[in-house]
């Protein structure tokens, strides 16, 4: 049983990773334009100016 | 990329992206720094690098971004850069683009909501997990000191979670609470609250059970419903700004000889406005000089345009179409006879807010039911043990977690969510909450004639009728107008195959008509009276030429699919009406081709709203399709309606629904889903009545385990959210 005192800090631990992820993407207006970027990565042409 | 490809993407994806096809005014004023354009017809990949590449390559443009989900493209530009000349850079590369303005897309205030209530989602989604994987192992029988400590992490988890993913709820439940009113929100908040402070007090006391998974499940699932719904909301609300935002309105003011743009807002009465040839009228005003005719289609649904000359009165609305005409202003603004329709859809508007939709109704009927249920439950455990507080507050937590309205909360948003996306793929975008169900009532449908059923633009009906030489003639001369009778007539011979005539010295008269020499001869195309012509009762021009005149009859061109439509809502068992304020004449032979027999003509907009009104006594809900100022108070007044987004910005805002292509067919459909829409909300209901028909005696018997509870909300709020998906 003690590893349970390894495994749970480690599950919560990768859980708030992900949560900390979704809530930068969030901030960072990722959820925006969905199918705009689903197509963006389909594109071919070179960007000189990438988006700051 | 193929013309194919453009047409279908002007109907793609998302409801953000409208098509309109009105441009009238033409955006011209300097922009500070950022634009925005609205771009309907983009949606693929090759259509974002088109747009940028040739929006970049704009001097004084430093960047922009298609918002592909929002049909939109924002240009950071210096300020000399105008929104025209952008228009017209995408004109060139293929692509519609109409100006939007900035200041009304105040959309950052729903955007926020949205996004916080996402936030929510999120952190809920986070601790449901983690609280279930803790949960698993009480429930596989983790006991003592182990199930203890699962305990205490959970609540260490739950409990902060709750308090912040429930404020929704708490505060909406607070403030149905200060007005004494209980909505859904109250048992929501109770069982959010009494199932936490249960399981933090059985944890302290380490009891059994603790609900702390079911009560960041019910979080997490009424989270998802919240967020559905308002998804729907800002989408439709953002369309429908957008569309408002298209029209933005501008007039030509004459000073002292010298043309200066003003924003309608400036114009008072007393200016001299002008007004080009296509242009619509700005103001309410008299005609001060020049000559023209105006198609009046939108405000009274004459489809035969009007000859108006000095002294004559204009409305605001009115089309100019061949002369430029200087107006003398009678009113602007709030004042013009437009704005005065919008105020009296206002007052009608407000009526239909008193709508009780579906859920009000059940929520209405549950809420007192499930507080009932767990306070009785309270009582009665109370009394058979004795006086066992801890276990009796036990058992009404589990009665309130179990009743709580999961499914319910998940049963409307998933379907309007699904039933909306599927109408949006089809072109109707639906502006209003509780459409859909109004929709679905619907047992009658009124339609207008000019601008709806029909495309408000004139076709040549009996070209063959007339000799060779007049058509050649005509055909000569009705190149030299911009009037839409002469270019319907020049694109109807060109595509017969006649060669024009030779027509020297074409010359305009606005009002009237153009006129030529040809063989020597005077010769003339335009109004019966100016040709010397017996006037037919349709539409028609007419060509006095060789000593003789001919007239050319107009018929207007029906809309794509309006055949379909009808049809497919007579099969579904609806009377059909239509209702027209031009000739009989007109709207007869209409209603005689697409099979309509009961009709009306020559309304007036008080009469269209009083057939409305009386069909709606007769105990009928009525389906108003229109587009005109005409319409406007009979779509207002009317159970639920729908107008083309070629119809003016009154009638657009006054009605439910907006039919975004020209192809009329989804009417037929839309009624379909929608009532196909709520029959699966009422399945939903019977779904989550049925789980809590089986849960609810084990919770009030006292044998709802955490596991139970768990198992009952999940299970049927994915039933719910299946079943919605399950519309064709």
């Amino acid at each position: 049983m003690e590893i349970l005192s390894i495994l749970i800090p480690v599950s919560l631990l990768l859980g708030g990773v992900g949560l900390l992820a979704f809530i930068w993407a969030m901030k960072t207006k990722q959820f925006d334009d969905p199918s705009g970027d689903a197509n963006r990565i389909l594109m071919k042409d070179w960007d000189d100016k990438p988006k700051q | 990329m193929s013309v194919v490809e453009f047409e279908q993407g002007g109907m793609a994806a998302c409801p953000a992206c409208v098509v309109v096809p009105l441009a009238q005014q033409q955006a011209h004023v300097a922009a500070r720094g950022r634009l925005m354009l609205s771009l309907p017809s983009a949606h693929c990949a090759a259509c974002i690098s088109t747009v940028e590449t040739a929006l970049a390559a704009v001097p004084g443009v430093d960047s922009s971004r298609v918002n592909l989900t929002m049909k939109r493209v924002s240009v950071d530009a210096m300020a000399d850069v105008t929104a025209e000349a952008l228009v017209a850079v995408l004109a060139g590369v293929g692509f519609e683009a109409h100006e939007l303005d900035a200041g009304l897309l105040s959309a950052t205030e729903t955007d926020r909501q949205g996004r916080e209530l996402l936030m929510r989602l999120g952190v809920a989604f986070f601790s449901m997990m983690n609280v279930m994987l803790l949960s698993v192992a009480v429930w596989s029988g983790a006991e003592g000191a182990t199930r203890d400590m699962f305990h205490w992490i959970s609540a260490a988890i739950a409990v902060p979670t709750v308090i912040f993913c429930g404020q929704p709820f708490f505060r909406s439940a607070w403030a149905g609470v200060r007005v004494g009113r209980l909505g859904m929100d109250f048992p929501i908040s109770l069982a959010l609250v009494l199932a936490s402070s249960i399981s933090l007090f059985e944890t302290i006391k380490s009891g059994h059970h603790a609900y702390f998974d079911a009560a960041v499940m019910l979080c997490f699932f009424l989270l998802l419903g919240r967020y559905l719904d308002h998804r729907t909301r800002a989408v439709a609300r953002s369309a429908a700004e957008e569309l408002a935002a298209l029209e933005v309105p501008r007039a030509s003011v004459l000073e002292d000889g010298v043309e200066v743009v003003r924003v309608i807002s400036e114009v008072v009465v007393g200016d001299l406005v002008r007004v080009r040839p296509g242009g619509r009228m700005p103001v309410d005003g008299v005609v001060e000089s020049g000559a023209s005719e105006v198609d009046r289609s939108l405000l009274t649904g004459e489809s035969l345009p009007v000859f108006v000359g000095p002294g004559m009165v204009v409305a605001a609305g009115e089309v100019n179409l061949t002369g430029p005409l200087t107006l003398r202003v009678t009113a602007a603004g709030r004042d013009s006879s437009l704005h005065r329709m919008a105020d009296l859809v206002a007052v009608a508007e407000s009526a239909k807010t008193k709508y009780t939709t579906l859920a009000e109704r059940a929520a209405r009927f549950y809420s007192p039911l499930v507080h009932i249920l767990s306070f009785s439950a309270f009582s009665y455990w109370m009394w058979a043990t004795g006086g066992d507080l801890r276990f009796a507050i036990n058992i009404s937590a589990a009665v309130l977690i179990i009743t709580c309205p999961c499914a319910l909360g998940l049963a409307v948003p998933a379907v309007v969510t699904a039933a909306s996306g599927k109408l949006f793929r089809k072109g109707l975008l639906i502006k209003h909450g509780t459409a859909l169900e109004r929709l679905a009532q619907v047992d009658c449908v009124v339609f207008d004639k000019t601008g709806t059923l029909t495309m408000g633009a004139p076709e040549l009906v009996d070209l063959m009728a007339h000799p060779a030489w007049a058509l050649e003639v005509a055909a000569g001369l009705a190149v030299g107008s911009a009037h839409p009778l002469a270019q319907a007539l020049a694109a109807a011979a060109r595509g017969q195959g006649v060669v024009a005539a030779e027509v020297s010295d074409l010359r305009e008269v606005p009002g009237y008509g153009v006129e030529g020499v040809w063989r020597g001869e005077v010769v003339r195309l335009g109004r019966a009276d100016w040709c010397g012509a017996q006037a037919l009762a349709v539409t028609a021009t007419y060509l006095s030429a060789g000593g003789e005149t001919q007239a050319f009859a107009f018929a207007d061109r029906l809309r794509p699919g309006a055949e379909a439509a009808i049809a497919a809502l007579m099969a579904q068992g609806m009377r059909i009406k239509l209702i027209s304020g031009d000739v009989p004449g007109a709207v007869g032979e209409l209603a005689a081709r697409l099979g309509i027999a009961d009709w009306v003509a020559g309304a007036l907009p008080a009469e269209k709203v009083a057939l409305v009104r009386a069909l709606t006594a007769e105990g009928r809900r009525v389906l108003m399709v229109g587009d005109g100022l005409n319409d406007t108070a009979a779509l207002a007044v009317a159970h639920v309606s729908i107008s083309p987004a070629t119809a003016l910005d009154a009638a657009r805002t006054a009605s439910d629904i907006v039919l975004l292509g020209q192809d009329m067919t989804p009417i037929g459909d839309a009624t379909r889903i929608a009532r196909q829409a709520t029959r699966r909300m009422l399945e939903n209901f019977g779904i989550s009545a049925a789980y809590n028909v089986i849960a609810v005696p084990l919770a009030l018997m006292g044998a709802a385990t955490p596991l139970a509870a768990a198992l009952a909300m999940s299970l049927s709020s994915i039933t719910v959210s299946l079943n919605a998906m399950r519309l064709k």
